[in-house]
């Protein structure tokens, strides 16, 4: 006679009740940090985005090629709006993990769903990078007088 | 699970609705950012391409859409920094009430803000 006892779901037990080398280190825990580390820094940097691309100047009429060019002449805003995609995005996607993970109830969803989010993760910050770090103001039809 | 409406703290409270609130706008918030990268990744195209997507930004429908979005991100931006609050701050849990309160009400007057300016420079002019 024996009965079934569910394996527990805390990750800090005692450790006479750990079972078998399942731990995956303290990658959760430096998950949960960085959601706090990077969601500060995001409020300042989409703050300064926001000011800058909507609320001076024109505003939203105020966007066009020749506005974006204008600021990424500046390595300040390549720099911010470099960390802004970095922050953002890996922000998100360990935001989107954790509501997978909380609502694909079968393994192998789970998996896919987490497989897709990170396919499209690393192919929006890379693209991203490339095109702040290869930025080329004098492009087809670029409007700007020096080209 | 409490099957009766009355008894817990956190179901059906400021709690649990500020943990709703804060999953759905980030969903909405992520899934904004992805276009985002990709309408902006045209400036790398063709610079009249990207003038003609950006058009699209500055009619009277997307510039409502727009404000919905940063009332979305003003949202998650200051319930973000109570969890931070609530995580970190000794009376954290005490006030965790309290502080969501606070963040309406910090809510309500930045976004307020936000949409009377971005508003009329989307409807006013050009």
């Amino acid at each position: 006679m024996s009965a079934e006892i569910a394996e527990p779901r805390s990750q800090r037990l005692d450790p006479k009740y750990v079972r078998g080398p399942k731990s995956r280190g303290n990658f959760e825990m430096l998950a949960w940090l960085f959601m706090r580390l990077s969601g500060v820094v995001l409020v300042i940097l989409i703050f300064g985005h926001l000011i800058a691309n909507l609320l001076t100047g024109e505003g939203v009429n105020g966007l066009s090629f020749g506005f974006v060019a204008g600021k990424w002449a500046d390595p300040v805003w390549q720099f911010w709006d470099l960390a802004l995609l970095w922050l953002s995005m890996l922000h998100g996607t360990n935001g989107v993990r954790t509501i997978i993970n909380d609502y694909a109830e079968k393994h192998a969803t789970r998996a896919w769903l987490k497989g897709l989010l990170y396919v499209a993760t690393i192919f929006i910050i890379v693209l991203g990078s490339l095109v702040i770090f290869t930025f080329d103001p004098c492009i087809v039809n670029s409007p700007l007088p020096q080209c | 699970m409490s099957k009766t409406s009355s008894g817990t703290l956190y179901r059906g409270r400021e709690g649990m609705w500020s943990w709703v609130g804060h999953r759905v706008t980030g969903v909405v918030i992520f899934l904004f950012l992805l276009v985002h990268v990709l309408d902006t990744a045209l400036v790398r195209v063709d610079a009249s391409a990207y003038d003609a997507v950006i058009a699209t930004y500055k009619n009277p429908l997307m510039a409502l859409g727009e404000t919905a979005l940063v009332a979305a991100i003003l949202f998650h931006a200051f319930n973000g920094l109570r969890l931070i609050l609530v995580d970190f701050w000794k009376q954290g849990t005490k006030y965790q009430r309290q502080l969501l309160w606070g963040v309406i009400g910090v809510w309500v007057v930045v976004f307020a803000g936000f949409a009377i300016r971005h508003l009329s420079l989307a409807f006013g002019g050009h």
